[in-house]
């Protein structure tokens, strides 16, 4: 056990472990030093010279980001000498820095302005000429302002370091120093917008955001991500009841600072000119606006009709709908409607992991294990692409502690750039792969396999059976791919598994069966698009309850306009099984939740699902959903908890499980409404080109 | 670029060989017991060479004067990592152009002090950055290091010692920074000529994140003769702390500007009115930078000082680089304040906020105080600012911006409120004419 | 690319000088080397780097402007480099380099007409004590007074019109 160093920080007391800088230590006794270049997290550079402070027995003030505590060390971080430092520092950056906050989106959230205000240094000396370069725009996203920019170059480290791309660098010499694009002028990479949000000042900014608005006039929100599985945390800004931007610059939820292009910039779907805003009715072959009564009388009228007959009512649920909704859909259908003929479009196979790990605690990992764990296999993905959180922990799991890195796939990933071991194999022969890395796997301490849908059925207990193999503790992952994929499986939304992955009496029809079906009576689908790319209606009635006229909207009898992730409340499960608070933040006009269109619909059908409300739904899954048993307030505040694999889970034995291929600039048929995701250079994006 | 004979209070060590005809080759360096410090290293332990050096009292030759005995020592020897020699030949700072004439006239000496790092360190390769501008000086190093080669001093098993080592020569391509240790090395392993953060210091953590010895190229060169001659005679040389000879660029308003080789410790004074010929014209001297751009300026009443890095530290200014360049009374000192902070401005490489805004500040005010446009609290502003960069910035390039821009304005105050109320240069017509 | 036989030499000797997995410490000499055959630093030139010494052309942007050496348009067949730091200026290096703007009828950085000339007023060359001084390409001239420069301009416009080739 090392010897922890012994400080002493503005006469404060501290204890830290050995290498720790004094800038850390400073913040464990409550002491904030101001800096620019510092940021947890990336490599330390000591450019911005702001967090100078006075150390005892040296002569020259000491940065404090990258001075380690040493024992005995007496640190004092506002003295005269040191705020006359850094108001001096602050003076040097502002000699060339424009007079914009009147027009700068950054005002009222801007370090410098910050620095100023607390140092002084806003009257400026400076009378010379300003070297003034216009702004650039690199990108749909990224618009750089060099006359702002005060070369701290997080930016730089964050793209190169976070993110693993390194689309920017730093040109010229001295006074006429300034960040560049890697394609001279214009930006390839993922435009996640990383690079802005770090920014501490205005020089760079979002094309979503700028000019919008100010960040005090704007109502913010925490939520998850409506797109992808990983589950980040979005602090969405509204105004006047639009969404305007997101980020996660508070670093809280379990993402820290990290978001792709969808977390920060995707969020206006709900606002796009096509979203469904009345219920639509079709009369004589079009279909036609409608009042909610209507729609829900005619409906109520064809499902009383279906089940008087006993034909097929066939329901296929969605990845993005909350676990409320998803229990109360499958609760409604199994026990109200009694239809055995629930399924969503799946696109991992977790009820063959959860029925291999038979509810072993400590087998399924979190977005914060990949960060931890001294060695990570991601098998048949290109997180890159497809799970950039998890792409990003495992690279900073790499960056901070070294972890072993092995990678399986169909082609070249990010990942290889710092794997251990790359394998490349055939779509399919994953598992193959994975096995073969069993002697190197071995000598581990410990590992997380994160898996595609290549590995599915049967093959995810072979897998299993390999980790067991191993001797090592190991934990999983099965990738899936939207918000709440993960949620729509372990609530049941499957033809054979009820909530929890318990096996039913009577299995009902997969997916694809019911658009077979040729007796079926009704086909209720709530927030998926199972028709795009077929050309037949399936049989029956046709219900559709959705944000968007889709292709399968397009065939309905009926089309109910549902609300966005962004404007309910509930819980999501991301795709390490982590549950977590998605809060409204705003409200479109017409549409109803997908729970309250549940609600009005039980109440119609005479059918007792219990309270549409997503509070009493919730505590019913954790009072009876196995794996779900977590303390319900503190869901409610917004904490993550991650589920425990159930006992007695049961694989399913039909339908298909595909994953949809997407890319950072796709994401089904709701990123089709996202506007940025259609009009960035990268897009639509490609797999597997490392 | 040599005077025809040396001056008769040079002592000719690490210039012995300049005035030999076909000084350069090897042939003429083996006649002169070339490479004979190295055979003697080779018989002994790496431990007793660096204390020999550590004897010699040598200081860095560049600039810092930082003894190098003591800096070979911090080479982790036993780490497992290869380690390197690099020679600094950037030779940037204003006043300079000693090392120059080293690699032209004896450029085997560095191959030698080198060769003799590398035993001391168990080095495996060498690199001799030198400045872009310098182009025909690589080619008469990588003569001399085919040469070497030729004759087995440089390759494998080296002269049956088993020891191998090759020495490379790398370009740089325009920049003064590039002359600073861990910008040096950023920009041998091809990147931009930024410093890096210390520690980890280049013993440790240096070329390519091996440890590595990096040396001036005069500082290399004196090494050979202290090992043939032992490092307790290079520093009975010099003065106590402060051993050996150097070379002094003499410049700027002398009868005989040149290089000369004098012991250190020798009088600055003399230096200028018997050495380098005197103040040319037989006007009075006016200032004197005594080690390159980057040290204080000194008044002429100051000048009465002992050349050594104690001495001339003691008198508020610096050794540096030995470049000893000389002013009279028809220099107006705004101008030459004015040109050198020009230079500071131009050469900063961008990286930290201090350097990168006060150099560009500097130069900015004193071009407009030189041009007439200055404002009464400019001058206090001068050295506000300079204050501010001192002792703050990433690299010493900041304070040797900031320094000589505080010593001009306390130091010739005058001069500067002279230039006030756009009145004309009182120098302007006089140094035209000069 | 490929370049002349001597440059491609020189390369060589370069790569030979590259310790095993860092060909990228090859950057800036081999730019500076290209460019000294190709005359400037070209988009092509920047292709041709990044696919010997496996480097993105961002961090070739990065290195290439930081270098004052280093340019994006040919200088001269003759590129004169006037020193004006401290020790030139003591004797004359401004005026000398005023003295060649009016004589060539350019400015810094700029290239007379016929492409034979060009010009730049650089930082200290390591030539202070035989100031004032300059470089012709590579040539290192001493102690250039006016009529010295005149007459090196004359030299070189001989040696230009003799030596044929174009």
């Amino acid at each position: 056990m090392p010897e922890r160093i012994r400080l002493s920080i503005d006469g404060r007391d501290v204890e830290v472990e050995p290498g720790t800088l004094v800038i850390e230590a400073a913040r464990r006794v409550g002491v904030k030093i101001p800096s620019f270049c510092y940021y947890e997290g990336l490599s330390l550079a000591g450019a911005c010279r702001m967090c100078l402070v006075e150390v005892e027995k040296m002569p020259k003030l000491q940065t404090a980001c990258t001075l380690v505590a040493t024992p005995g060390m007496v640190v004092r971080t506002e003295t005269p000498q040191v705020s006359e430092a850094r108001r001096a520092m602050v003076e040097f950056l502002l000699t060339n820095h424009p007079l914009d906050c009147p027009v700068c989106d950054k005002g009222g959230e801007c370090e410098l302005q910050d620095m100023a205000f607390r140092y002084g240094a806003a009257e400026s000396r400076y009378v010379e000429a300003k070297y003034h370069v216009p702004e650039q725009r690199w990108s749909p996203v990224v618009y750089y302002d060099r006359p702002r920019c005060i070369l701290c170059y997080r930016c730089v480290r964050v793209c190169a370091e976070g993110m693993g791309v390194g689309a920017l660098g730093v040109i010229n010499r001295g006074g006429r120093s300034e960040i560049a694009p890697n394609r001279g002028d214009h930006l390839e990479c993922d435009e996640c917008g990383a690079c802005i949000d770090i920014c501490p000042v205005g020089a760079l900014t979002s094309g979503m955001y700028r000019y919008h608005t100010r960040p005090w006039e704007m109502n913010h929100v925490g939520t998850v991500c409506a797109f992808c599985s990983n589950g980040c945390k979005t602090t969405l800004g509204v105004y006047h009841n639009r969404i305007i931007r997101g980020n996660n610059r508070d670093r809280s939820g379990l993402n820290d600072e990290f978001l792709c292009i969808k977390g920060r910039y995707a969020a206006d779907f709900p606002h796009h000119a096509e979203r469904l805003s009345t219920p639509l009715i079709r009369r004589d072959g079009e279909l036609r606006a409608a009042s909610w009564a209507e729609a829900l009388a005619l409906v109520e009228t064809r499902l009383r009709e279906a089940r008087a007959r006993g034909a097929p009512i066939g329901i296929i649920g969605s990845n993005h709908t909350t676990n409320e909704e998803n229990y109360y859909l499958q609760k409604l259908a199994r026990r109200g409607l009694m239809t055995p003929h629930l399924d969503h479009q799946r696109t991992g196979d977790v009820a063959a992991l959860m029925a291999a790990l038979q509810g072993r605690q400590g087998t399924l990992a979190t977005v914060g294990d990949l960060y931890t764990a001294r060695a990570v296999l991601a098998a048949g993905a290109d997180l890159a692409q497809q799970h950039p959180l998890l792409s990003w922990q495992i690279r900073a799991n790499w960056r901070h502690h070294q972890a072993r890195v092995y990678v399986v796939s169909e082609g070249p990933v990010r990942e290889d750039r710092y794997a251990a071991r790359s394998v490349r194999v055939a779509p399919g022969d994953e598992l193959e792969g994975v096995l073969s890395l069993g002697e190197e796997l071995r000598r581990e301490p410990e590992l997380v396999i994160v898996f595609g849908d290549s590995i599915q059925g049967e093959a995810v207990g072979r897998l299993v059976a390999f980790g067991d193999s191993l001797g090592i503790p190991v934990k999983y992952v099965c990738l899936v791919d939207y918000a709440n994929s993960r949620g729509a499986s372990d609530m049941g939304l499957l033809p054979d598994l009820g909530p929890g992955y318990q096996p039913v009496e009577t299995p009902g029809m997969a997916l694809q069966e019911m658009l077979e079906c040729a007796d079926l009576a009704a086909l209720w689908v709530v927030g998926a698009n199972p028709l795009a790319g077929r050309s037949g209606r399936p049989a029956g009635f046709l219900l559709v309850q959705d944000l968007f006229l889709t292709e399968t909207a397009r065939m309905a009898d009926v089309v109910l306009p549902a609300a966005s992730a962004y404007e309910k409340d509930g819980t999501v499960t991301n795709v390490c099984g982590e549950v977590q608070r998605v809060r409204r933040a705003v409200t479109v006009a017409g549409t109803k939740t997908d729970l309250e269109i549940f609600g009005l619909l039980a109440r119609r059908l005479g059918l007792d699902a219990g309270p549409a409300s997503w509070e009493a739904v919730l505590r019913e899954i954790a009072g009876c959903v196995p794996g779900y048993d977590l303390p319900v307030e503190a869901l409610m505040a917004g904490a993550p908890l991650q589920v425990r694999a159930p006992a007695g889970a049961a694989a399913s034995r039909r339908g298909v499980i595909r994953s949809a291929r997407d890319t950072l600039f796709t994401s089904g048929t709701l990123g089709r409404y996202a506007s940025i995701l259609g009009q960035v250079r990268e897009a639509p994006g490609a797999l597997y080109r490392g | 670029m040599l005077h025809p004979e040396p001056h008769p209070a040079e002592v000719l060590l690490l210039t012995r060989r300049f005035r030999l005809p076909d000084s350069a080759s090897i042939e003429t360096y083996l006649g002169t017991q070339g490479y004979e410090g190295f055979r003697k290293a080779l018989t002994m332990a790496p431990e007793e060479i660096i204390e020999e050096v550590k004897k010699s009292n040598l200081r860095g030759r560049g600039g810092a004067g930082f003894p190098t005995g003591l800096k070979w020592s911090f080479v982790p020897r036993s780490s497992p990592k290869p380690k390197y020699i690099v020679a600094n030949a950037d030779e940037g700072e204003p006043g300079t152009c000693k090392d120059r004439l080293l690699m032209q006239y004896d450029p085997h000496s560095l191959l030698e002090g080198m060769l003799i790092a590398a035993r001391a360190v168990g080095a495996c390769a060498g690199y001799i950055y030198v400045r872009g501008e310098y182009r025909y000086l690589i080619d008469i190093l990588e003569q001399a290091i085919e040469e070497a080669r030729r004759h087995g001093f440089l390759g494998r098993n080296i002269l049956g010692s088993g020891m191998d080592f090759d020495i490379y020569t790398h370009s740089g391509a325009g920049s003064y920074e590039c002359g600073e240790e861990t910008a040096l090395l950023e920009s041998l392993e091809g990147k931009r000529g930024t410093p890096r953060l210390r520690p980890p210091f280049p013993a440790t953590s240096g070329a390519f994140g091996c440890p590595t010895v990096l040396n001036n190229v005069e500082t290399f060169c004196a090494v050979p003769p202290i090992l043939l001659h032992g490092g307790l005679a290079f520093a009975e040389l010099g003065t106590p702390k402060n051993g050996g000879t150097r070379l002094f660029a003499i410049s700027g308003h002398v009868n005989r500007p040149g290089v000369y080789e004098l012991p250190m410790g020798f009088n600055l004074l003399r230096m200028i009115h018997d050495v380098a010929g005197g103040v040319r014209g037989g006007r009075k001297l006016k200032a004197v930078i005594p080690g390159g751009s980057s040290c204080p300026v000194l008044r002429a009443e100051e000048c009465d000082l002992a050349m050594d890095f104690d001495c001339v530290a003691r008198a508020g200014s610096m050794l540096g680089s030995g470049g000893v360049i000389v002013m009279d009374e028809t220099t107006c000192m705004v101008r030459a304040a004015t040109r050198i902070l020009r230079f500071y401005a131009h050469e900063s490489c961008g990286f930290c906020t201090p350097c990168r805004e006060g150099t560009h500040w500097l130069a900015q005010i004193l071009a407009r105080l030189h041009r007439g446009e200055g404002r009464r609290e400019d001058i206090d502003l001068i050295g506000d600012i300079a204050r501010k960069m001192l002792g703050r910035t990433f690299c010493p390039l900041g304070d040797a911006a900031a320094m000589p821009a505080m010593s001009f304005v306390e130091k010739f105050r005058e001069e500067f409120e002279a230039h006030l109320e756009g009145k004309p240069c009182p120098y302007e017509e006089v140094a035209v004419h000069a | 690319m490929r370049f002349s036989d001597e440059t491609e030499a020189r390369l060589e000797r370069l790569m030979a000088g590259c310790p095993p997995g860092n060909k990228r410490s090859a950057l800036v000499p081999m730019l500076l080397f290209i460019q000294d055959e190709v005359g400037a630093v070209t988009p092509e030139v920047v292709q041709e780097v990044c696919s010997r010494l496996e480097v993105s052309p961002l961090e070739v942007e990065e290195v290439v402007s930081y270098y004052s050496m280093l340019r994006r348009q040919p200088a001269g067949r003759y590129h004169l480099q006037i020193c004006t730091n401290i020790s030139c200026m003591l004797v004359g290096g401004a005026e000398l380099f005023e003295h060649a703007c009016r004589k060539l009828g350019i400015g810094h950085r700029g290239v007379t007409e016929d492409g034979l000339f060009s010009l730049e007023e650089v930082e200290c060359i390591g030539a202070c004590c035989w100031a004032p001084a300059l470089i012709v390409n590579y040539d290192y001239h001493h102690n250039v007074t006016p009529e010295a420069f005149d007459r090196l301009i004359e030299q070189l416009r001989r040696h230009d019109s003799s030596s044929g080739e174009r």
